[in-house]
């Protein structure tokens, strides 16, 4: 039966990477690494890493191959036109010959394990248990080291990605965006204060609300960012 | 199933992977390959993991997939900044930095 399952396996997940590499349109490579993935945790839990299984079923094809989603909607990235680079040529050859090499260091090998089973499974061998108490214990700092690499990649993502206030064309200087002119009663306390005892005289000399805001508003537009500006006009026409 | 059909299968992922590292020119799908070959690499080391009886090969499983999220999502943030100024997405192109 796990005969059975393997070759399945192995057939899905290479037949998936094959796909990645040989699919022209990205969706469809996203795809195909979302198949060989899962095929990937099967031979996982084949090799009874239950808990690297379902890792990878959760966060790879889960969360990372998501972000691959979205980043090929939103970048679109259509079908590649064929290259004359000599690497079209190269590349291939370089990949067969890394192959050959592989398996000749393989097979020539003279590890007695690797013609083996494994050693005797033990009771709880890479159960989630099993895996957490080494994290917290033997392998405390290269999981600490992995929090903080996640909190650089992420801090790093955002940065990289953000929006960028000058750089594309049409976009508003920073001058621009601080003469634009602000609305009446908004701004620092000063202001707010300095507005408010402008009101109270201009309701006790015409005794109108709705004027006073329109001069205020009247004022905001004239005097522009500096606010003191609309609190002195009223005064003044006073 | 004897632990070398496993080493074996890691072994063509991993040329396979590498192989579209070279011909493949939409970064995106390079990032795709790599994640081939860094899944190769961590079929290989379950496998070591399974050999030996002992789970320090899983840890590293583990650790390996963390590096990959934080690869993707940096190299995700890099296209998203190449296509927002209209850059061609296109590695052959983008090679300012080759001199």
């Amino acid at each position: 039966m796990s005969v059975v399952m393997f070759f399945i396996a192995a057939a899905v997940a290479i037949a998936g990477a094959i796909g990645v590499v040989a699919l022209r349109n990205p969706l469809y490579a996203v795809l195909a690494l979302v198949c060989h993935l899962v095929a990937l945790a099967a031979l996982f839990l084949l090799l009874r890493a239950e808990f690297v299984a379902a890792a990878q079923v959760v966060v790879y094809a889960g969360a990372v191959m998501v972000l691959y989603v979205f980043v090929v909607a939103y970048v679109g990235g259509g079908d590649e036109l064929a290259g004359r680079s000599a690497l079209r040529i190269l590349g291939p050859l370089f990949a067969l010959a890394l192959a050959v090499e592989l398996f000749i260091a393989m097979l020539g090998s003279a590890l007695a394990g690797i013609r083996g089973y494994g050693a005797p499974y033990k009771l709880g061998f890479g159960t989630p248990e099993q895996i957490g108490r080494l994290f917290l214990t033997d392998y405390l700092f290269p999981f600490e080291a992995a929090s903080l690499l996640l909190l650089v990649a992420a801090v790093g993502a955002i940065v990289l990605a953000r929006r960028r206030r000058g750089l594309e064309e049409g976009a508003l200087e920073l001058k621009d965006l601080l003469a634009a002119p602000r609305p009446a009663y908004t701004g620092t306390i000063a202001e707010g204060a300095g507005v408010r005892r402008v009101r109270e005289a201009l309701e006790q000399s015409h005794g109108g609300v709705t004027e006073v805001v329109g001069a205020a508003v009247a004022g905001a537009a004239v005097g522009g960012p500096t606010g003191s500006a609309h609190v002195d006009q009223p005064e003044g026409e006073r | 199933m004897a632990l070398d059909w496993y080493l074996a299968v890691s072994a063509l992922i991993f040329c396979i992977g590498a192989g579209g590292v070279l011909v493949r020119r939409n970064p995106l799908v390079v990032l795709l390959c790599l994640e081939l070959m860094l899944n190769a690499a961590n079929l290989a080391l379950v496998t070591f993991a399974r050999m030996h009886g002992g789970e320090a090969g899983q840890i590293f499983a583990l650790i390996v997939m963390v590096v990959a999220a934080c690869e993707v999502t940096v190299g995700l943030g890099l296209l998203v900044a190449i296509s927002r100024r209209n850059l061609p997405i296109d590695v052959d192109q983008l090679r300012e930095l080759n001199g």
